[in-house]
């Protein structure tokens, strides 16, 4: 690697050439405040915030975009930097709404936690503050201008990691904001829900729309009995919230605070997570022996389905018919467990803990209601968990470690690592193997399909049925890129898993917020701890197989019969739709026909 | 080749359109036509002669006789008196103002005579849409001559010795912007054109592209060849119609004749120009800014560096010049680098072209070398102060620039000495302002349109030019408190140190250097409560002197808000709940008998 020279407040460092030096500056024990910059994500020296002087640049520089030279002399701590980091600040805060105490990111803003660092206690410019309406068109995301600070990250999030492109800057100057194009609200646009810019929001402009309220009505009336469910990748990340280290699982004590809360039996996604296996290893048998539409593409990530409507209806086809293991369990809660419990389906209110925003949208789909009721009643993200648990003063390190209830709370580490990207193929392909070729898998870690790299290939041999390719995307982007690939026939696979998040079920919507200057501060991605934390306990599952579920397994005998019969049909599976693109478009160009 | 005794131009720039230079020309060629002069009397479309609130403007060779304001009425006189009995129509010529003097020659009128005219070399003097009138007057020869004669390094050398430096507004130099981009490592590289002309008033750019397309295309090509690009772009506003029209024209013919496309002069050296229409944002004069409009994308400036010359356009190696650069560099390289830089001072050479505006006699677009004074331009070339009132201030720079006193007008007007006086050079606006003149509204009224064409992109723009307008507003509404002073300091210059590129980083410029100059008018408007110039309204209150006042109801006739009573023969007097300040009774009264405070 190439170093150069360059001195930092008088300190003489070799750094890789070409990083920023902001990233040099770290190198140098030097941690200058940022806004709008985000590892990875943006970029673009917009803020103002991470300000130095460089020697014979003009003016003062944005360290995040500024790349080092040999022999770049940086000043980061004068008074006249101090001053202008400050001015700008406060010019930020003097149009912001000051209600930090009863905003949804009190002690949790990155704007708040910047003002305190840089010693604002008073904001000597005020004026005019900007006013929009707020966004509250759909089921999942909030969108409250007002408290928006322009720092694009959630457009960055949106256009480049995503490819989803519905969050843009709009109007000029003073006047300008983030929003979807000629101010159309979300539900108007090809928003897919993924929740990826209420990740990256500093502020609390974007935000998840909360149902806490609606879980503590159906947990107080005595008339309901309230069952819940945990996804894979909440485990992984809850414990964020109540100051364990990123990477730490918390699934026990998780149990134990949901009993706590007051539900009447707490359940694990992980449990249909096996089943979706069972259901959609077998779609993938019988379209290889029958020649059905390949790839078989996964249909668990609700933001992903939503977008191939959006932009690839050509593959709806392709897209397992699987319900995802959230709609399978609440479908399977009013009939399979409403019936052996004795429980009256129409008084079960079906919760689930989601690592995901897309979720909420996805329950209210009305293609999914087999039950007769809706599937599912209500979704909550890990941070409203996190949030019931705080209200409910809960010493979450305190709690005792407990077990999941029966039936439904019984899983297999197949089921669990759904929570990473690759966990859905590797969970499948441990069944698929076993199932094909009568053998038992002695190695069950899929490498291949693991870690962050944006699209994975592998090819499994299956004999007698031969070798089945298989791919991995996981974040929209990657998603588009293996699809057009698919689409020009540059590739060919058997089995494609594409999930919505960058990371997977782990880096969702839903998760609990790592903020820029942690994401500087972490070793390693963020999501990438949290899988790490999956597989391990994976690892230590006694059963780590899907077919191997007892409780699926009486499932089949009790009820389903076997896998794709009849049961399964009308509960597990449904169809998907083509959605229009370009929405707000496609109803101007209707309007003014 | 036919022969004329006479050759008539007349404007057909966007100044002399708008005032219907077009039907003075078909009404002349059909009275020649009637008159059978049609084979003796040449008329021309030409570009811009500069002196737009003449317009129509006609000058006739080979006497150079200059007629203005000519309208259609008057062309039945001009072809029966001037081109029929040889008599120059009186009443049509120019009036020079502070004399009883009639110039007849365009050359001894002194708005022309102090001028310089490179880059406007050819405005008003060749049809603009017509190559081979460009081609009569050496058009194409420095391009031939470059890659003829030349190697890359040789033009980058000539531009560099020519001391050439960006007249967009920056100032710097272009020899070594294309030394950049000509070392920048690139399988790709471009050449763009900056016509975003944006600043109130400037009109500079517009006229070179309208009287003179071809100076601009040639002069590109020729930064092509210096820097190994094959691609050129114009970014020109959609708001000027006849310059694009004109570009796409000239793009056309220099085609069709070789001048543009493959092979050039058979040098083996391909050059292509494009078109790009900007839709009107002030931003997307700022180079980087322009760069992400072209390539489809918000107009919003980027961070430098990277460089445009080594990240410009799609991240390729990239030079933006100016309009007037570009039409400087054709003749540099005509002329040789010691004949452009004999002209101006010591680190600003050649001349500058300004748009003259205001409260000042003479209008218009002027070119002189660099060095000449404020004065100079003031009062040889402007005629003087409208009305003959007091000199206050210039502005220069447009928006972004700043005011520059009565005791500096005789400052040698360059880069250098602008920015030290705490104004600049921009593309060249030139705003005269007379002793009516209010400092406070006028920098309140430069930081409206910055803060209304800010971006958005970065909170010290945004934000911190809202701020500066509140407080200015607040101050000349009377409001203003003493801590005001200082934020708009603080304020200015953290803009200044702080936002992402020039719009934000210039905006501050007219409050800082009004406040150099001029604070005591700010400190009136905020202790006081008084404007010295008369123009704030809230501080204002008229009153009827009771010794002066006739009686005579003349202003209580007049005031639109009923605001005055009295009695006929009696002082009247203003009812100050009802007035609304509008001056209408001062300027009535016969007898200066109204006071204003």
């Amino acid at each position: 690697m190439e170093m150069v020279n360059i001195t930092i407040d008088g300190q003489k460092v070799q750094v890789p050439a070409g990083i920023t030096v902001l990233e040099a500056a770290r190198m140098a024990g030097i941690k200058i405040p940022t806004l709008c910059y985000l590892k990875e994500i943006n970029k673009i020296g917009a803020c103002r915030v991470c300000l130095v002087e460089i020697e014979r640049a003009r003016g003062l520089q944005a360290s995040c975009v500024y790349p080092v030279m040999e022999g770049t002399v940086v000043r980061t701590n004068t008074p006249a930097i101090r001053e202008a980091r400050k001015a700008v600040v406060e010019l930020i805060l003097s149009n912001h709404p000051m209600e930090c105490l009863t905003c949804e990111r009190n002690t949790k803003c990155e704007l708040q936690a910047l003002a305190k660092q840089l010693g604002i206690t008073d904001i000597r410019f005020k004026g005019e503050n900007t006013e929009f309406p707020k966004d509250t068109s759909s089921p999942s995301i909030v969108r409250n201008p007002d408290k928006c600070i322009l720092c694009r990250r959630c457009v960055s999030v949106c256009n480049q990691i995503q490819g989803v492109g519905v969050l843009g800057t709009t109007d000029r100057g003073f006047e300008s904001i983030v929003a979807p194009a000629f101010h159309h609200q979300l539900s108007e646009v090809d928003c897919v829900y993924c929740g990826q810019c209420v990740n990256v929001c500093p502020v609390g402009a974007l935000t998840e729309k909360d149902d806490t309220q609606l879980v503590w009505d159906a947990i107080n009336d005595p008339e309901k009995h309230v069952v819940v469910q945990t996804a894979p990748a909440v485990r992984a990340a809850l414990g964020e919230e109540f100051g364990y280290q990123v990477g730490t699982s918390v699934t026990r004590q998780m149990v134990a605070a949901l009993r706590r809360l007051g539900f009447d039996k707490v359940f694990d996604t992980d449990f249909t997570a096996d089943l979706t296996i069972l259901e959609e290893g077998n779609e993938l048998l019988e379209r290889v022996k029958n020649g059905g539409k390949l790839p078989l593409i996964t249909s668990c990530s609700p933001g992903w389905v939503k977008f191939c409507e959006h932009n690839y209806p050509e593959f709806l086809d392709n897209l397992s018919t699987a319900k995802s293991p959230q709609q399978m369990f609440g479908a399977l809660a009013k009939t399979y467990y409403a019936k052996k419990c004795g429980v009256d389906p129409a008084k079960i209110f079906s919760v689930s803990i989601m690592p995901c925003t897309a979720k909420k949208f996805e329950r209210q789909r009305p293609e999914l209601r087999d039950s007769g009721f809706a599937d599912v009643d209500a979704v909550l993200t890990t941070r409203e968990l996190a949030k019931m648990i705080k209200v409910a003063g809960m010493d979450f390190a305190a709690l005792p470690e407990e077990q999941y209830d029966d039936p439904m709370g019984i899983s297999t580490g197949a089921g669990l690592i759904f929570g990473a990207t690759g966990g859905v193929m590797e969970a499948a392909l441990r069944t698929v193997y076993e199932v094909v070729t009568g053998k038992t898998l002695k190695d069950l870690d899929f490498v291949g399909v693991r870690g962050l790299e944006g699209v994975k290939e592998a090819s499994v041999d299956l004999p007698p049925l031969g070798t089945v390719k298989v791919a991995v995307a996981h974040g929209l982007g990657n998603a588009r890129k293996l699809l057009d690939k698919v689409k020009a026939g540059e590739a060919e696979y058997q089995f494609i898993e594409v999930m919505a998040c960058p990371g997977g079920c782990v880096g969702g919507g839903g998760q609990p917020l790592v903020g820029g200057p942690e994401r500087m501060e972490l070793e390693e991605d963020y999501r990438a701890l949290r899988a790490k934390a999956i597989y391990e306990e994976d690892k230590g599952m006694p059963l780590r197989k899907s077919h191997e579920n007892p409780a699926v397994q009486a499932l089949y005998e009790e009820f389903l019969v076997k896998p794709l019969g009849e049961k399964s049909h009308h509960l597990l599976h449904t169809h998907y739709t083509p959605r229009v693109k370009n929405q707000a478009l496609a109803a101007w160009r209707e309007k003014n026909k | 080749m036919e022969f004329y005794r006479s050759h008539v131009l007349v404007c057909t720039g966007t100044g002399c359109t708008s005032s219907n230079s077009r039907s003075v020309i078909s009404g002349l060629r059909k009275e020649l036509a009637d008159k059978g002069l049609e084979k003796e009397i040449q008329v021309i479309e030409t570009g811009c002669f500069g002196f737009c609130n003449l317009g129509p403007i006609m000058v006739v060779y080979p006497e150079g006789v200059f007629y203005c304001r000519v309208s259609q009425d008057d062309i039945q006189e001009i072809v029966e008196e001037h081109f029929t009995k040889g008599r120059v129509v009186q009443r049509l010529l120019y009036h020079e103002p502070n004399t009883t003097v009639k110039t007849q020659e365009f050359n001894d009128i002194e708005f022309f005579k102090h001028q310089k005219r490179i880059a406007l070399s050819n405005c008003g003097i060749i049809n603009p849409e017509k190559i081979e009138e460009y081609i009569a007057r050496d058009g194409y020869f420095a391009l031939a001559k470059v890659l003829h004669e030349m190697k890359p390094e040789d033009v980058i050398e000539e531009i560099k010795k020519s001391g050439l430096r960006g007249r967009g507004g920056g100032g710097f130099p272009t020899g070594m912007k294309w030394n950049f981009a000509h070392k920048a490592q690139g399988d790709q590289k471009y050449v763009v054109c900056n016509a975003d002309e944006g600043d109130p008033g400037a009109f500079m750019d517009r006229s070179v592209l309208e009287g003179d397309p071809h100076s601009v295309l040639e002069a590109m090509a020729i930064a092509g060849y210096a820097i190994g690009a094959n691609q050129g772009y114009i970014y020109v506003r959609a708001e000027y119609p006849i310059a694009v029209e004109r570009l796409r024209l000239a793009i056309e013919q220099a085609h069709k004749m070789g001048l543009l496309g493959k092979n050039i002069f058979g040098m083996g050296f391909d050059f292509d120009v494009d078109i790009r229409l900007g839709a009107g944002a002030f931003v997307c004069g700022e180079e980087t800014a322009l760069l992400t409009s072209i390539e489809g994308k918000r107009g919003e400036p980027r961070p430098r560096p990277p460089f445009p010359a080594n990240s410009g356009l799609w991240g390729k190696p990239t030079i933006i010049n100016n309009v007037e650069t570009y039409a400087n560099v054709t003749r540099i390289i005509r002329n040789g680098w010691e004949w452009f830089a004999s002209m101006g001072t010591e680190k600003s050479k050649g001349t500058k072209v300004f748009a003259l505006a205001g409260k000042i006699k003479n209008t218009g677009l002027i070119e002189v070398p660099m060095g000449t004074t404020l004065r100079t331009i003031v009062y040889d070339i402007g005629g003087g102060i409208l009305n003959d009132k007091k000199f206050k201030a210039a502005q220069t720079g447009g928006p972004s620039g700043g005011c520059i006193p009565a005791e500096l007008l005789d400052t040698p007007i360059d880069y250098d000495n602008l920015i030290a006086i705490g104004a600049m050079m921009g593309s060249g606006g030139l705003i005269v302002m007379d002793e009516d003149t209010c400092m406070v509204d006028i920098a309140r009224f430069f930081l409206e349109f910055t803060q209304d064409e800010s971006c958005g992109k970065c909170p010290p723009c945004r934000i911190g030019t809202k701020r500066m307008l509140e407080i200015l507003t607040r101050i000349c509404e009377g409001k203003g408190v003493p801590e005001d002073l200082e934020n708009l300091e603080t304020l200015a210059k953290t803009i200044k140190s702080a936002a992402l590129c020039g719009l934000g980083q210039t905006a501050p410029n007219p409050v800082l250097s009004t406040l150099r100059y001029f604070r005591h008018e700010y400190e009136a408007h905020i202790y006081d409560k008084k404007c010295p110039a008369g123009v704030c309204k809230s501080l204002l209150s008229y009153k009827i002197n009771e010794d002066k006042c006739r009686g005579c109801s003349l202003c209580a006739r007049n005031c639109p808000a009923k605001a005055i009573s009295g009695k006929v023969k009696e002082p009247f007097v203003i009812d100050p709940e009802k007035c609304i300040k509008c001056g209408a009774c001062m300027e009535k009264c016969k007898f200066g008998a109204i006071e204003r405070k």
